[in-house]
């Protein structure tokens, strides 16, 4: 027990002399690098605009608000393709993100030295990349639309999803799947009987989980051209139509609380 | 039939419960699903012609990650990459220390209703607005360059950080923290000794896992000029310059894939 003698008297100490110093050391480094960190951003920054921001702040708000309430009308289609975006994305990295989980996972998957280092792989690069540096890439891809934002949502997709399965799969209980091979099944049936229903209200709750995720993100994706509300964004933003953008705020916003709302309660009614 | 007889001595065969077990609500939520799959299919447009012409530039782009150019941007590279990192260090450091006391201020058990409601209602509006859509305000009201990112990305850690922290203080061991206030400790010992032990192995993994998303954030928060990045790596898409991108991409998971590790060795040690 590390204990400070002064006088005669020993007082406790919870760490010994060594090991404060090289606390304190490791505390030095970490506020010199973050002083270092500040120091590189206020460099790249103009600080008169930043002495300026209240101002131009107020400006801002003054200039979008009210919110042009009329231009909803010409919302809807957007919305509709945002949701489609989200949506289909979603089922489409679900159908992919399956069998990846199966061979992610250490119990299910195939060889353990060659099949699962290229799932786990396909997770880690899909989860790496942000769906709109995908949008970007599709986009350049196979042109701009709502084609390119399903397909970016897939790919971010799928590394969640599985992700987050194979972790439920290497979780199950052995016993069960133990007791479906003793009857005699086949490896499809000890699957279908043994593994699926112990991973499917945990697969459920991520398929939902990811919906909610995924409209967030599908409200964004216009911004690079890949449909969805996020194009009227961008062009609002182009023109400088404040009051465009505050009204189109106030709709992402609604989207993202609504599809909050429902998966919480979808998710509650599963598990 | 010999079949027959076997299957009424045995009584009905056993079949898999279904998964929705209110007939009615199961094929309404069928039907439903596919009248909305068909709406959605319906309405989106695919110019496969123009997918087609695509594929080509795909099938280069995945050559590309074969033999990706570090060289031929180095400095654009290593600036974007550097400021990234700087953002990440810089927001995430800011972050955690502002979500602490908002997430102390988040609990229930600690808070009182006030104070509650603040906080709760700050977490609320940070976690409604994405990143990039802060980032777009935040450029417009400081200007271009790596403050604006880097305030995001403190604005968006505070809220996913306050929340989870909030989270776990609310599900703490009461007795504990019920102990310490018994031994006469005023607030601020009482949540040094009574709380803070208790949340602390799980505030650091949190922040370890932020650290992770900020770094991945930041990579975006340049599309639309907030640092980073992100501005090179559209302009090597704009150009069609996917050696320069896949480079960069691959920069990306690498770091990630790192982080991912290293938060993985820290947790497994505070835990």
């Amino acid at each position: 027990m590390p204990v400070l003698e002064k006088g005669g008297a020993q007082t406790w100490r919870r760490r010994t002399a060594g090991e404060s110093l090289f606390r304190w050391f490791g505390w030095l480094i970490g506020v010199a690098i973050f002083v270092a960190c500040w120091q590189r951003i206020s460099e790249a920054t103009t600080w008169f605009f930043v002495w300026d921001a209240p101002r131009i702040a107020g400006d801002i708000w003054t200039r979008a608000t009210p919110p042009r309430w009329e231009y909803i009308t010409q919302l809807g289609r957007p919305i509709w393709d945002t949701l489609n975006i989200a949506t289909l994305g979603t089922l489409i990295a679900i159908c992919l993100a399956v069998p990846v989980a199966f061979m992610a996972a250490r119990n299910t998957t195939p060889s353990v030295l060659f099949v699962r280092p290229v799932a786990l792989l396909v997770i880690v690069s899909s989860r790496s990349i942000n769906s709109l540096i995908w949008a970007l890439l599709l986009i350049a891809i196979i042109g701009p639309g709502v084609f390119a934002g399903i397909i970016a949502i897939a790919i971010r997709s799928i590394g969640f999803c599985a992700k987050l399965l194979y972790e439920a799969i290497e979780e199950i209980d052995h016993a069960q799947v133990e007791a479906i091979s003793a009857t005699g099944a086949s490896r499809w049936q000890v699957m279908a009987y043994g593994i699926v229903p112990q991973i499917l209200p945990a697969f459920a709750g991520i398929a939902v989980f990811r919906w909610d995720i995924n409209i967030r993100e599908s409200t964004v994706l216009g911004l690079v051209g890949a449909g969805g509300i996020g194009l009227q964004l961008s062009a609002s933003l182009n023109v400088l139509a404040w009051p465009q953008v505050s009204l189109i705020l106030l709709v992402i916003l609604a989207a993202v609380l609504v599809s909050e709302w429902v998966s919480a309660k979808v998710r509650g009614a599963i598990i | 039939m010999s079949h027959l007889e076997l299957e009424d001595m045995l009584g009905k065969g056993w079949r898999k419960p279904p998964f929705v077990s209110n007939p009615k609500l199961r094929w309404s939520l069928i039907l439903g699903s596919i009248a909305y799959l068909a709406a959605a299919f319906m309405s989106i447009e695919v110019d496969w012609g123009r997918v087609y012409v695509g594929l080509d530039r795909g099938w280069a782009f995945i050559l590309a990650f074969a033999s990706p150019d570090f060289t031929g941007r180095a400095s654009d590279i290593w600036t974007g990459m550097l400021e990234s990192i700087v953002m990440t260090v810089a927001a995430s450091v800011v972050g955690i220390l502002i979500s602490i006391p908002i997430g102390l201020g988040a609990a229930r058990n600690i808070a009182p209703l006030p104070i509650y409601l603040v906080c709760r209602g700050i977490v609320a509006i940070s976690r409604a607005l994405q990143e990039i859509i802060v980032a777009i305000l935040l450029v417009a009201i400081f200007g271009f360059g790596p403050l604006a990112g880097f305030l995001t990305l403190s604005f968006a850690t505070i809220g996913f950080l306050s929340k989870l922290l909030a989270e776990d203080i609310e599900a703490m061991d009461k007795a504990q923290a019920e102990a310490i206030k018994a031994s006469g400790a005023r607030w601020l010992q009482w949540i040094n000794y009574g709380v803070q032990p208790q949340v602390m192995p799980r505030l650091v993994g949190l922040s370890m896992y932020r650290i992770d998303i900020n770094f991945r954030e930041s990579a975006i928060l340049g599309l639309v000029g907030a640092g980073g990045i992100g501005a090179t790596l559209n302009t090597a898409f704009d150009r069609y310059e996917y050696d320069t991108a896949a480079a960069i991409l691959i920069l990306i998971i690498g770091i990630v894939m790192s982080l991912e590790y290293l938060s993985g060795i820290i947790r497994s040690k505070v835990q």
